[in-house]
């Protein structure tokens, strides 16, 4: 069988072949190799980030930063009060932390008395004593100060000096005017001895906080018992969008009740005038709305624009189910069936649950085409025009007049029925590929077959 | 993958009956013209893969958003940087700027106001300065920046890179 | 056109004596007899091989192995070169084909007791070729850095990390770290188009030439009658007879591919992303999945032992065990008990896989 001669010929066959793939190997891995190099730079700044498992940065050899704290005045006050309990109970914490007490004001400057004597000098009528303020004194009290330009500007020239003067023409301020000390004083909101600027967040003004601190009155039913306007508020605010856009987002700049009912003049917006009021951020909406029927027909009803659809305190994300005929639609809380506003309503939802569905089906088609490997980029795109116009649509909505607002939905169908096209031809491609593929399994097939027969035919004589 | 024909060359060990050379040589037409048609089907896709698309793949984060002689001054023009718009803006100065077109509201399409020079949503009205952030209206957060870049006739915009 | 080809092979035999050199090819005979069908799976596989690297090279010249770009460039070849999504989607069909070949030919040649002595070292080479074409798999299903590749790879190498006191370390080298990051994909890619195709063309070349050295085996029942009757022994001349039927079969098998690309693109899925939580129903590709499934059956302890080391030190052995079985086959007995494995595996291996599959 295999002479000692083939033997040595395999041998030396196969060493061959080993180093010849020995030394393509090498040839790869370097070549391989010096890619890497050339590539590290973007490599290392395009890997994830790796987990922070090195080595842990020496500690500080400082102990922790110390904050500057504010030169408080001494008063003796605190000697006695920090001690006492009830009502003359004053906490030192507190009161270090008042924005007054860090400017460098006293006890003496709101209470009167003598901050350096001690008991019962410091409390003399003679020194100006006034004891505690009572709620009827307190708003002229803080206006003392607070409404005097000159004497503000020495502390923040910023400041405003009309809380008072607002005060008064507020809902509060009118009915404390008439005797009412149920009503809000400046206290009750900005607290008393621990008194912070309302940039601070644990300030009970801080727009965070506003909500809560108005509600402490306003959702006690006992308290409020004698005024004809409810205690749902602060419950309907707290499920509604403007209350998640300051608490879940994270935005400031989102409404709290003293936005829309003013902090010092605190009064809710006349019906006339809650348009206003919402318009200075849905300027959109209010513009439109003024364009279309609805102004006129809310006016002489006597109806409040904006919140009859979308309530005042318990505002919730709109959708297109506020939109229609059917039993959760806003339309249908004065439209019925046969009435012009009935009609209209059905067919803006209408266009635009189609304009919807057909941008829907569309991303449906073209993903398809796309995962089937047909260049779609471009109509994907063009996708997002379709949406804004639907979009569009949902605001201009607010003018309810039905040519206007079918302008924009039609805007959007003219895109979405040119992206439809777009996905209908790359369905299409896909297909021609595939009758492509049928040509070439032709050729595979006819060879295939030639094979057959032709193997067959040189094996016949055998 | 090339097979060397077996048909084109008659070697030892293979016997051709001259009566059936006719129908042999037939089947070797035959079968050689499949085998030329089924090669040409393999090699017309790979030569035509083998040529580099019009359009240059950068990779995913960066993209040629225009000329730099296309735009001028206190002008913006939107271009696709993936699947979603961007917005490549001219300052009155002559400086680039880019960020991402879609507001961070509603994801409308946002376009530059070469009046108030601010970014504008039309839709709900909000407003973006020319650094992407949100100043004004709706929008909760601000449009993600781009680095712009010219290099020769490109502008080119490219996702930032971390530090 | 025959005369230049005869003048060509004149001019390459003056130099190389072509006659001596395809001497064996001309000589090759294969042994026809019931089963001789399964003598086609190895070339078939070798051809999916091949397929492989063609298709494969052709990758190399638009992908880019970066975290950050690999995706896109798929995506690239996908839909903006030309027949990308064609050479792209056979790649990936052709890979499992080729994994499933290379499990039929292992079984077939174990049922048909092909590893008998002399081909001992044919078969070991064979067994490591089937562990690297399952790294190839394993390698390159990771490099289009789509979330389900991420996490699969995430899973699948957190498994050998189990290990006792090297599983750390090997964990480590395959990842390129403690994580699954870009510096896997680098690893991988340079696994999967240099180390891994390196080694395996060798062993493929070792292999093939072992088949030449060797022959064709017989089976021994079929060997054993014609060892008795000489004249029973029934053979194919390998040029041009079989070659051509084997011809045949890779032809049927790249219409198969053309259909698959076709007619089932590959997905493309959606890029990586490691900072999110990791999709319901991850899974390994299906010649994983029976080694899946059973690590997912494995109760957390036997016997004080971890469930999952228990399971991959059984792999493990198997593994082994496999690799031996030229060695282990000697008398009547252990031929018998080496078919009998043979057959519980593969009824193991076949129930796992379904039943991974349908357990979801």
């Amino acid at each position: 069988m295999a002479t000692s001669r083939n033997s040595t010929r395999w041998l030396i066959a196969v060493l061959s072949l080993f180093a010849a793939c020995g030394a393509t190997i090498l040839l790869l891995v370097s070549a391989h190799a010096s890619a890497r190099v050339a590539s590290s730079e973007s490599a290392v700044s395009s890997a994830a980030p790796e987990p922070a498992k090195t080595t842990k940065p020496a500690a500080p050899a400082s102990a922790t930063l110390k904050t500057p704290a504010p030169v408080l005045k001494s008063t003796t006050c605190l000697d006695c009060h920090s001690a006492l309990d009830g009502p003359l109970a004053v906490k030192p914490e507190s009161y270090n932390e008042d924005i007054h007490a860090q400017k460098g004001l006293t006890c003496a400057d709101c209470h009167g008395g003598n901050p350096d004597e001690t008991s019962p000098d410091a409390m003399a009528k003679k020194a100006g004593f006034k004891g505690h303020i009572d709620r009827k004194n307190v708003p002229q009290l803080c206006a003392s100060c607070h409404a005097k330009g000159d004497y503000m500007r020495q502390f923040n020239p910023s400041l405003r000096t009309d809380q008072f003067a607002q005060y008064q023409t507020s809902v509060h301020g009118k009915l404390f005017a008439k005797g009412d000390t149920n009503v809000a004083v400046c206290t009750d909101c900005h607290g008393v001895h621990g008194i912070r600027p309302a940039s601070d967040p644990r300030s009970r003004v801080n727009p965070m906080n506003v909500a809560s601190t108005c509600s402490s009155c306003h959702s006690d039913k006992e308290h409020m018992k004698n005024y004809k306007i409810g205690t749902d508020q602060f419950a309907g605010y707290s499920a509604s969008v403007h209350r998640a856009a300051m608490v879940d987002r994270g935005d400031m700049s989102a409404p709290t009740c003293t936005t829309c009912h003013g902090n010092h003049g605190a009064a809710p917006p006349g019906v006339a005038s809650v348009e206003n009021v919402c318009s200075t951020c849905h300027l959109f909406q209010a513009q439109l709305f003024d364009t279309g029927p609805h102004k006129a027909a809310f006016t002489s009803a006597g109806l409040p624009s904006c919140i009859t659809c979308h309530s005042n305190h318990r505002i919730q994300h709109p959708s297109d189910k506020m939109v229609g005929t059917n039993a959760e639609a806003v339309c249908t809380n004065c439209h019925a069936q046969g009435d012009a506003g009935f009609t209209a309503a059905a067919g803006i939802k209408k266009s635009f649950t189609d304009l919807e569905g057909q941008i829907n089906e569309t991303d449906q088609r073209l993903k398809s085409a796309e995962s089937k490997g047909v260049e779609v980029s471009e109509p994907l795109l063009k996708q997002n025009e379709a949406r804004d116009w639907l979009t569009k649509a949902r605001v201009t909505l607010h003018s309810f007049k039905p040519e206007r607002i079918a302008e924009d939905v039609k805007a959007g169908q003219k895109i979405a029925d040119a992206n439809r096209e777009a996905g209908i031809q790359a369905l299409k491609e896909s297909d021609y590929r595939r009758r492509g593929l049928a040509i070439s399994l032709l050729t595979i097939f006819a060879t295939t077959f030639a094979l057959f027969f032709y193997i067959k035919e040189i094996e016949k004589k055998k | 993958m090339l097979v060397k024909e077996p048909a084109m060359e008659t070697g030892p060990g293979m016997a051709s009956p001259v009566e059936d050379n006719g129908r042999r040589r037939f089947l070797q037409i035959v079968l050689g013209g499949g085998f030329v048609a089924s090669l040409m089907s393999f090699i017309y896709p790979v030569l035509r893969y083998l040529v580099p698309p019009a359009t240059i793949d950068l990779g995913g984060d960066s993209v040629i958003a225009g000329k730099a002689s296309e735009l001028k001054s206190n002008s913006a023009k939107v271009f696709r940087f993936g699947s979603r718009p961007g917005l490549l803006i001219r300052t009155a100065e002559g400086e680039y700027r880019a960020m991402s077109a879609t507001c961070t509201h509603l994801s409308c399409t946002v376009q530059y106001r070469n009046d108030t020079h601010q970014v504008w949503c039309a839709c709900h009205n909000g407003m973006y300065d020319l650094a992407g952030r949100n100043v004004s209206g709706p929008p909760p957060r601000p449009l993600e920046s781009y680095d712009v870049h010219v290099t020769g006739e490109d502008v080119v915009v490219s996702r930032k890179r971390e530090a | 056109m025959a005369t230049t080809v005869t003048k060509i092979g004149n001019w390459l035999d003056e130099r190389f004596d072509l006659a001596e050199l395809t001497y064996p090819l001309r000589k090759k005979a294969v042994p026809m007899h019931k089963l001789s069908f399964w003598y086609f799976l190895g070339g078939i596989t070798l051809f999916l091989f091949m397929v492989q690297v063609c298709t494969g090279i052709l990758l190399l010249l638009y992908y880019r192995p970066s975290a950050n770009e690999a995706f896109e460039s798929v995506q690239y070849i996908t839909t903006q070169v030309k027949f990308g999504w064609l050479v792209r989607s056979i790649h990936s069909w052709s890979a499992n084909l080729m994994i499933l070949t290379a499990f039929a030919h292992m079984f077939s040649v174990i049922f048909l007791k092909a590893y008998r002595k002399p081909r001992e070292l044919t078969w070991l080479s064979g067994v490591v070729l089937l562990f690297l074409a399952m790294g190839f798999g394993f390698s390159g299903y990771l490099l289009p850095w789509n979330t389900l590749a991420f996490f699969a790879t995430k899973v699948g190498t957190e498994i050998p990390g189990q290990i006792p006191v090297v599983g750390k370390w090997i964990m480590i080298f395959l990842r390129g770290g403690e994580d699954v990051t870009g510096a896997t994909l680098s690893r991988f890619f340079g696994f999967h188009v240099a180390l891994l195709p390196g080694i395996a063309t060798m062993l493929v070349a070792v292999h093939v030439l072992l088949v030449q050295k060797f022959g064709i085996s017989v089976p021994p029942k079929t060997e054993a009658a014609w060892d008795a009757d000489p004249t029973a022994r029934r053979e194919m001349k390998f040029f041009p007879n079989f070659m051509l039927r084997e011809m045949m079969a890779w032809y049927g098998v790249l219409g198969v591919l053309g259909v698959l690309a076709a007619l089932f693109p590959w997905e493309l899925g959606s890029k990586a992303d490691p900072f999110l939580p990791a999709p319901a129903g991850i899974r390994p590709e299906w010649y994983f999945m029976f080694m899946f499934q059973t690590l997912k059956l494995i109760p957390a302890k036997v016997f004080f032992v971890d469930g999952d080391l228990l399971g991959i030190l059984a792999f493990g052995a198997a593994g082994a065990v496999l690799a031996v079985v030229p060695f282990l086959h000697r008398g009547r007995r252990s031929q018998l008990a080496i078919t009998g494995a043979a057959i519980l595996a593969l009824a193991y291996m076949g129930g796992m896989t379904l039943y991974g599959y349908l357990a979801k």
